[in-house]
């Protein structure tokens, strides 16, 4: 059958086994955020808390920004990142918003009904 | 003996899980979808299952990149409900079958040589549970069927094939109905289906793409399980290629078609199809 995943789409990430190579500190990080007390230790202390996972100084500057399009560059992987996404405040479709250079409100005028969320 | 009684594809948007738990499933935005799921719940008190076998993917919550199986299935009396960032939903934990399970894992891996991860313990996630939540409501202290796991990766690529996934989905058929206690069993294929949650394609949909996949899940799904991931990537955005889990419960339910909804109000093509056994 060959390859599955012949060439690059445009605007899009496939999260490959190279992807995810390069991100494993920051998945690691956010794999440690589905539990509660771990929540509460990145918000206390969001610093500290990514030193412990080893994260690189260029990882720590995107959490830091919140720069959502650089985290999955850097091999975040989007259902990680929700979890991120979460402890700060940003529900999915804020992150969305910023990844395509959008507001909040502007995106949520591209959508049909956009209370279904 | 075990026997197919039903397959159902369809969705697993996490953001249903908040609105059945606030009792917000007839708001305008929402109620089309729970809407569709009435006449199915109908159809599943008269075909009562006995067990469902949930075809899903973990979304980074109980399975973790350090280790990520292609496929795993749960073997156990019981499944907790996971926390996947956003804290645990109150539901009660789902009863399994460790009987069908245990001769499932054993057919499929001696007979099928589909060599699975066992799990005698995992917590299940909204891949798993939105859709026990549409097609099973739950009472305060359980489910109303026994539920078995089976997780695929559909999310670090390389992931299985298509072809791959509808051939696991005819030895789970062969592996049902070699089971010697009488069971009855709807297997229920999830996720996708268009979206995309990532890059500059943030909310992509293409609801042309979705109905041409129900098309062909119910009049071909061999020449279905042809297709690439990166045509279904292209077509319908990255994250659709969890559709293939839909081949896996289309591989096992035969019959003719019996529902049919398709809802896409935010970032999703929320789709439905039915068969019977």
């Amino acid at each position: 059958m060959g390859r599955q995943v012949t060439g690059a789409i445009a605007d899009t990430s496939v999260f490959d086994l190279r992807l995810s190579r390069r991100g494993r500190r920051l998945n690691k990080l956010c794999e440690a955020l589905c539990s509660p007390k771990e929540r509460d230790a990145f918000k206390r202390d969001e610093e500290t808390f990514m030193s412990r996972f080893g994260l690189t100084d260029a990882e720590k500057t995107l959490i830091r920004k919140r720069d959502f399009q650089g985290l999955i560059d850097a091999g975040m992987n989007i259902y990680s990142m929700l979890k991120v996404g979460s402890a700060t405040g940003n529900g999915l479709y804020q992150m969305g918003a910023q990844m395509r250079g959008e507001t909040y409100q502007q995106f949520l005028a591209t959508r049909k009904i956009s209370d279904a969320r | 003996m075990g026997r197919i009684v039903g397959g159902i594809g369809l969705s697993h948007v996490p953001s249903v899980g908040p609105v059945v738990d606030r009792n917000r499933t007839q708001e305008p935005a929402w109620k089309p979808l729970f809407d569709a799921y009435v006449p199915v719940r109908e159809w599943l008190e008269k075909t009562k299952p006995d067990v469902a076998i949930v075809v899903y993917n973990d979304h980074v919550a109980d399975f973790t990149f350090d280790k990520y199986p292609t496929f795993a299935l749960g073997i156990a009396e019981d499944y907790a409900i996971g926390d996947e960032g956003f804290g645990t939903r109150p539901l009660p934990s789902v009863a399994g079958d460790v009987e069908l399970s245990t001769h499932v894992a054993e057919a499929l891996v001696y007979e099928h040589e589909f060599d699975l991860t066992i799990c005698q313990e995992l917590a299940v996630e909204h891949g798993f549970l939105v859709p026990m939540n549409l097609c099973f409501p739950h009472r305060q202290n359980g489910w109303p069927v026994r539920a078995i796991p089976l997780q695929v990766n559909v999310i670090q690529h390389p992931l299985p094939t298509a072809r791959r996934c509808y051939r696991l989905g005819q030895a789970l058929r062969a592996a049902v109905e070699s089971f010697p206690g009488d069971s009855k069993v709807v297997v229920m294929g999830t996720g996708g289906m268009s979206h995309q949650l990532q890059g500059k394609r943030f909310g992509f949909m293409n609801e042309k793409f979705d109905q041409w996949f129900m098309d062909e899940l119910e009049r071909d799904p061999k020449g279905l399980s042809d297709i690439t991931h990166q045509k279904i990537m292209e077509d319908a955005g990255a994250e659709a290629v969890e559709l293939i889990m839909w081949l896996t419960m289309r591989g096992a339910a035969h019959g003719k078609r019996v529902h049919r909804h398709y809802y896409a109000p935010m970032t999703t093509g929320m789709g439905l199809i039915t068969f019977e056994g």
